[in-house]
């Protein structure tokens, strides 16, 4: 083990996947480097993420539910 | 955690037993327990029963001080503990209304899941904390969910090794959340108990049982009696996927109740995180959990719409007896 391996370092090692829920988020796992318009990196703070798809959110790029308030349906 | 007092002549039984060292008689609870099932007007509200079975499912999570580890599997405590189990089943089968016409697939039990958890318009604890408790309710809120919060995740853990494949790495992917995915700081019960310090609470294990009223108490009874039962497993996953799936939204009302208090973001934490967390935990929860174990065992499916049914149950008790309680101008805490 060495020092980078520090449970804050919560850097994924699993092979990265993209699952697109249904009428919902898009579940991103793995070694994927989240970054924005100016491309800074995008504090991630949990191994497995849900990008919000319905543009509602009150915390995007993350999901916070708000998708099955305003009954949105994915394309 | 302290033995709590006991609040009936089952609990006085139990406890006084609890408080002995194994091996001396125990006497026959058998009777007793029957009696103070007999007696019982409504189970959910009744404070020795509650208490009882409470105490019983402690002795399997973090135990009492000064009493015996060894009384955990001690056949007349679970002998009695069966009896009001049994109770417990029958009180709920009677009063769960479980979806109907459910296909057993992963696609359309996460569905069913889904529109049975539908945020709903109306009165709720959430709506009702952002927008009008005192900062004496929001820290009794604290106070009411510290019980379960505490010990975040502990129950639902119990079904890992009762499940295979899919359904298990669900189960592990969403538990290894709740527990910070190994940094102790990063627990959700410890970011619970970061939220209770910041509203001067006593962030201790077990600090206000005397206070938890008998409805609260059987909110985290039947997560235990559900996740210490092989049998119950599918239960277990319906309960941890309605859990989820109506737990970003009002975590959201939370924070702002106590933002509107005025406190900041060390004490808020907790409930920012599950707003995020939460969305990512309902759709592993409806999909790879709970959906897929119906897939793999579809003689589960009842027990899974269940366990979520029971969750939402639950939550309307506990939620009715907050808010009418705090309507009354009342605490809804017990006055002992
Ligand atoms: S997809 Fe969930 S809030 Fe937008
Ligand atoms: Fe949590
Ligand atoms: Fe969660």
């Amino acid at each position: 083990m060495t020092t980078d391996d520090r449970p804050s370092d919560r850097r994924p090692v699993r092979t990265p996947s993209i699952v697109a829920c249904p009428d919902g988020p898009i579940l991103v796992r793995g070694d994927v480097t989240l970054v924005d318009d100016s491309g800074r990196a995008i504090p991630r703070r949990r191994s497995t993420v849900a990008l919000c798809r319905c543009g509602a959110s009150a915390i995007k790029p993350y999901c916070d539910g708000t998708h099955k308030a305003i009954g949105f349906t994915a394309p | 955690m302290k033995l709590p007092s006991p609040r009936g002549p089952l609990s006085r039984a139990v406890t006084e037993v609890l408080s002995s060292p194994v091996g001396g008689e125990v006497g026959d609870l058998a009777p007793l327990t029957r009696r103070a099932l007999e007696h019982s007007v409504d189970l959910l509200a009744d404070d020795d029963v509650q208490l009882t079975l409470y105490v019983m499912y402690e002795l399997f999570y973090r135990g009492f001080e000064g009493v015996d580890d060894d009384w955990e599997w001690s056949p007349d405590l679970l002998a009695a503990r069966r009896l009001i189990e049994l109770a417990l089943e029958q009180h709920l089968s009677d009063r769960v209304a479980v979806p109907e016409g459910v296909a057993p697939a992963r696609a359309a039990v996460a569905e069913a899941l889904f529109a049975l958890t539908a945020p709903t318009p109306g009165p709720s604890v959430a709506r009702y904390v952002a927008k009008r408790a005192t900062l004496e309710q929001v820290r009794e809120l604290l106070v009411q969910r510290s019980v379960y919060q505490l010990k975040e995740a502990d129950p639902h853990t119990w079904a890992i090794p009762r499940l295979v494949g899919r359904p298990k790495a669900a189960l592990v992917e969403i538990q290894a959340d709740e527990y910070g995915g190994g940094d102790p700081e990063r627990m959700h019960c410890e970011l619970f108990a970061r939220t209770m310090r910041g509203a001067a609470l006593d962030a201790e294990y077990g600090a206000y049982i005397e206070q938890i009223p008998a409805v609260t108490l059987a909110g985290v009874n039947v997560m235990s009696l559900f996740g210490l039962h092989r049998r119950w497993r599918g239960a277990t996953a319906g309960h941890l996927a309605a859990f989820e799936m109506t737990s970003s939204l009002p975590n959201r009302l939370y924070g702002d109740g106590f933002r509107r208090h005025g406190f900041g973001q060390d004490t808020t934490e907790y409930f920012d995180e599950h707003v995020e967390a939460d969305a990512v935990h309902e759709q592993i929860a409806g999909r790879d959990l709970a959906g897929a174990l119906v897939q793999q065992e579809p003689e589960l499916l009842h027990d899974v719409l269940f366990g979520a049914a029971t969750c939402l149950y639950l939550d309307e008790v506990v939620g009715e007896h907050l808010l009418s309680a705090w309507g009354a101008g009342v605490s809804s805490l017990r006055t002992a």
